[in-house]
């Protein structure tokens, strides 16, 4: 265990240990709507566009993580829009929003001499890049989020499972929706730099498809979702210290694993 | 010794429970719904007929204030809120598989009346239960949505639909991927709710007569509105 000793005695780790369990958190809570909504995608599309927006601060000088917030929040208004308008789907909107933005972020750091830019930092994340701001940004987000789902959990659940009706009943789903979009681009923007703009979806996607493999019940399945996403976020930071691997790809597939493990039992145990 | 008859007590005019007054409906420039004029009344049980695409929905949605019309307007009597009708959508907009208990989804259509609560009270839990008793599905509490047959998803959505409301009931083509049996047991759920003074809407895409199981027809073609009573309908068309 000397290993697990050493690993927190540096600050960078307990940075990163700290800002991914409560990332994690949000990208759960967040994930279980957005992946029971079919939306999972946006997440996806809103971590390219982060990549194309810290690219281009990076560029111009401007602070990236400001740069990049309101700029991905703008983009996630916009797939709204288009998620809404009949003659373009949503899929096909977040996929145009994901190119362009890959496009245009790498099109802005080749274009650039005398910038020295870590390409794959952005893409694959590093634990080297999380400060105490990061920190403190995810825990204000954290609180944000927690209370969000405290206090509407119901509300959520509605509009989740049934958004026609939940309109019916005079629930102001548009309103929700804005705040999902808000807070899934403050996810993407700080998680990305922890776990890259190419896997940071993933803490929003697994952990629920996980829990889905545990409880048919919506209040377990966010219950567990928040454990699962902490556990595997913590257990893959660990393991990336222990065999020096990326830490961003080691979340992955340990969550990767933990699917693959709970859905085989439970197909063995339902057959 | 001469007996006088008391003079027989005027019955309250009971004012109908919606009124539709020269009311258009349209999606941008096309016109869907063009100037209807039509009453329901407490107790009707009104079946909603037309062809595919002829306004059946969007008619619905304006009568649950998800579309404001071009001109005209509806109004309510008997005191009744947009928020505490029961509606129940088209069953193929609900995954199938979604991770929620009966129980979780029945409560749910509480919601409308909670206000700015963040929590259910007890008297919503007692509500839910009261609807999951209505239908006979109350074992079914604790059971996931999707383990249940076709016929059961669209009892525990009705008995949502019912925890909304204790006046107004509209279904959106409830029938649909129902089997036969199935279909008739929800239908004879139906006839109770409305003998025990639940006013029903209900869209209907069949057009077979044991599916025009309501006293009155409102029927839809090309923008225009017609509301009958059932006999009649089926006089003409049949």
């Amino acid at each position: 265990m000397n290993w697990l000793f050493e690993m927190l005695s540096y600050s960078f780790m307990q940075r990163a240990l700290i800002a991914g369990i409560l990332i994690s958190i949000c990208a759960a809570l967040t994930g279980v709507s957005l992946v029971l909504r079919k939306n999972s995608m946006i997440g996806d599309g809103l971590s390219h566009t982060a990549f194309g927006a810290f690219a281009i601060a990076t560029v111009l000088n401007f602070t990236p993580i400001w740069f990049a917030i309101p700029v991905v929040i703008i983009a996630s208004f916009f797939v709204l829009k288009l998620s809404g308008n009949k003659k373009i789907n949503g899929d096909a909107a977040i996929a145009l929003l994901s190119a362009s933005s890959l496009a245009i972020g790498t099109m802005a750091i080749s274009l650039t001499k005398g910038v020295n830019i870590d390409l794959n930092s952005y893409l694959f994340g590093s634990v080297l890049s999380i400060g105490w701001s990061d920190v403190w940004l995810s825990l204000g987000l954290t609180a944000v989020v927690v209370l969000l789902y405290v206090f509407a959990h119901n509300r959520i659940f509605a509009i989740t499972f049934d958004e026609d009706f939940a309109k019916a009943i005079g629930i102001k789903t548009n309103v929700y929706d804005v705040i999902f979009a808000i807070i899934c681009s403050l996810v993407v923007v700080i998680g990305m730099r922890l776990l890259g703009a190419l896997l940071i979806s993933s803490l929003i996607i697994f952990p629920t498809l996980i829990a889905m493999q545990f409880s048919k019940s919506f209040g377990r399945v966010v219950m567990y979702a928040v454990l699962i996403s902490v556990a595997n976020f913590a257990l893959g930071l660990a393991v990336s210290y222990l065999i020096t691997s990326p830490t961003g790809a080691t979340v992955v597939i340990v969550n990767l694993i933990v699917l693959i493990t709970t859905y085989t039992i439970r197909k063995i145990l339902s057959s | 010794m001469t007996s006088t008859q008391p003079a027989p007590t005027p019955q309250p005019i009971v004012p109908p429970l919606i009124t539709a007054k020269n009311l258009s409906l349209s999606y941008g420039q096309s016109k869907v719904i063009d100037s209807a004029d039509f009453t329901i009344n407490e107790q009707d049980f009104v079946c909603v007929v037309g062809a595919n695409g002829s306004g059946k929905s969007t008619l619905i949605k304006a009568i649950l204030g998800l579309l404001k019309p071009r001109t005209g307007k509806i109004s309510f009597g008997n005191n009744i809120k947009r928020n505490s009708i029961g509606f129940l959508p088209q069953d193929t907009k609900v995954d199938s598989n979604f991770p929620a208990t009966v129980f979780e989804i029945v409560l749910s259509g509480t919601l409308g009346h909670l206000g700015i609560k963040a929590f259910y009270r007890k008297k919503d839990k007692a509500k839910a239960e009261e609807a999951l008793k209505n239908l006979n599905i109350s074992k079914l509490k604790n059971t996931s949505f999707s383990n249940l047959s076709g016929g059961q998803k669209q009892k525990v959505l009705l008995a949502r639909a019912l925890a909304a409301t204790s006046k107004i009931l509209i279904l959106d083509e409830p029938s649909n991927n129902l089997d036969y049996k199935s279909r008739q047991e929800f239908y004879k759920a139906l006839k109770n709710l409305n003998q025990s003074g639940l006013t029903i809407i209900m869209i209907t895409h069949d057009l077979d007569a044991e599916d025009l199981i309501g006293n009155k027809i409102i029927s839809i073609k090309e923008s225009k509105v017609a509301c009958e009573t059932t006999t009649e309908y089926l006089r003409r068309y049949k």
